[in-house]
Order: structure tokens, then C-alpha cells, then sequence
């Protein structure tokens, strides 16, 4: 009995993460540009890879595992952020600007000398 | 001292739980790969209050277990967001203050920014954060400057 009850809460939390992980994906597909496009990769991140983490806890029990599977979730959690923050900086010192720092005049010009573009 | 011991305890129980083999001979390697390591921190000089923070440790999981709850929250807030499509969003920058004195609990601050899905900190110079965030009520909830007062009480 209580085995069935740690696989669904188990299974509960990788379906949540997995959709979690997907919703970072289109989420990185749907933005218009690069600074939102990081909000949506920070999805999968964080509450994506902690839902699988959290259920594959679940499935490992008490044992070594479980403290490596902590230690993971801490690192990730930890390397996601300093990763975004780092991507972030970079673009903005190289000259990308965000949506609301922008001029309209030359971003219209950008577009149009793009043929290939629909 | 204080720190070198903090620093050997750490590293042998991160050896002790990721092991798993516990025979005279492994546990001979962990003491002599714990004495090494401290030995070429010291001499390195990154020892200290920063590399390790003892003066957070019972203030800090306080700090985590609300910021995980922000975290779930500001999740699901993003998620709708992407599922609505484009026009849901209102990308802007804004600049926020932090108040920390140390430079621990600064990056503490901006890391947490980070972490939380909706806002990003792009740049820290003194104590300004330049935050991208993804709409109008992610920057309002930083703007209200409970995380900034939060991450201050971790740091006493």
C-alpha cells in the first residue's frame, strides 16, 4: 500500500516537472526576443528539474542516492542561475539591447535588409 | 581556524555520502584529500568569512524555504504567460537598490532575482541591480523590496 502511494506522489511530481520542462521549451520558441527568451529557459531551470529531482527522490528511498540526488539539485539549481545571470550580462555588454531600451528608427531598417525573412 | 574546520567537515562528509565504500584504506584517502585541499585553500588565502559563510548558517534555510515558495508562485505566474502567448508579456528594465553591506549578500540578492522565473538580474555595479523582467507584476513584486529586506536579515 504505501508503495503505491510513493509511486503516484512520485509520479505526480515527474509529470509536473516534465510539464514544467516543456512549457520552458515553447516558451523559448514563443518570445519575441532574447532577454525573455532566458524568463522562459528559468522554467526548466527551476521548478522543471526540481519536480524530476524531487520524484526520482521518491523512487530511490532511503540510501545513498538520495543525498546525491540532493547535491544535484543544489549545483543545478546554483549553475542555472549564476548561467542566466552570466548569458544575461554578456548580451548586454555586446550590445543588445532590451525590447524597452531600443530606438524605432534603426530596428526597422534592420528588419527590412533581411530578404530571407517572412 | 574556525572556517578550516567548517571547511574539513564539509568536504568529509561530501567524500562520506558520496562514496559509500567505507574500508580503512578509502577513508585513509578522504583524510589525506580533506588535508590537502585545506592546505592549498589556506595558501591560496580563500579560507575565510566569504568561502565560508558560517554567520548565515541558521538564517539562511529561513531565507530558502520562503524563497522556494516565491519561486513556485513567480513558476506557475511564467508558465501561464507562455501558454497565453506573446501579447501576455510587457518585457522592461528596471533598476532596483540593494541594501546589503556585504558583498555575499549582494550576490545572494541578485542570485535570488535570478532564480526566481519573470526576473532576471543583468548587471550589478555598487549596489545597483539592472533587472530585466518578463511583465508588469513581476517588476512590482521586486519593486516592493521585501526580498531586498529578507536577504538584509540573512545577512545579520
Amino acid at each position: 500500500m504505501m508503495e503505491i502511494i510513493l509511486d503516484l506522489v512520485s509520479w505526480i511530481f515527474l509529470l509536473g516537472g516534465s510539464f514544467f520542462c516543456l512549457t520552458g521549451a515553447l516558451g523559448l520558441l514563443r518570445f519575441p526576443e532574447f532577454f525573455s527568451r532566458i524568463h522562459a529557459a528559468s522554467l526548466t531551470d527551476t521548478l522543471g528539474a526540481s519536480m524530476i529531482l524531487i520524484g526520482l527522490m521518491f523512487q530511490a528511498g532511503w540510501g545513498l542516492a538520495l543525498p546525491k540526488l540532493i547535491l544535484i539539485l543544489i549545483f543545478s539549481l546554483l549553475a542555472g542561475t549564476t548561467a542566466s545571470h552570466a548569458m544575461g550580462k554578456a548580451a548586454l555588454k555586446s550590445g543588445m539591447k532590451p525590447l524597452d531600451m531600443q530606438d524605432d528608427g534603426p530596428k526597422d531598417e534592420a528588419e527590412e535588409e533581411q530578404p530571407w525573412k517572412p | 581556524m574556525r572556517h578550516g574546520l567548517a571547511l574539513s567537515i564539509l568536504l568529509s562528509a561530501f567524500w562520506l555520502l558520496n562514496s559509500g565504500h567505507y574500508t580503512t584504506l578509502l577513508l585513509f584517502f578522504m583524510v589525506a584529500s580533506v588535508v590537502s585541499i585545506v592546505a592549498l585553500s589556506h595558501y591560496m588565502d580563500v579560507v575565510d568569512g566569504e568561502g565560508q559563510p558560517l554567520s548565515i548558517t541558521f538564517t539562511l534555510p529561513i531565507y530558502l524555504i520562503w524563497l522556494a515558495k516565491e519561486v513556485v508562485l513567480a513558476n506557475i505566474a511564467v508558465a501561464k504567460c507562455v501558454w497565453k502567448g506573446k501579447g501576455s508579456i510587457s518585457p522592461r528594465t528596471i533598476e532596483v537598490t540593494a541594501s546589503q553591506k556585504s558583498d555575499l549578500g549582494k550576490v545572494i540578492y541578485a542570485n535570488s532575482i535570478t532564480l526566481t522565473p519573470g526576473t532576471v538580474s543583468i548587471d550589478l555595479e555598487d549596489d545597483k541591480i539592472l533587472v530585466h523582467a518578463l511583465d508588469a507584476e513581476s517588476a512590482d513584486g521586486l519593486l516592493t523590496g521585501e526580498m531586498d529586506r529578507r536577504v538584509c536579515r540573512v545577512e545579520q
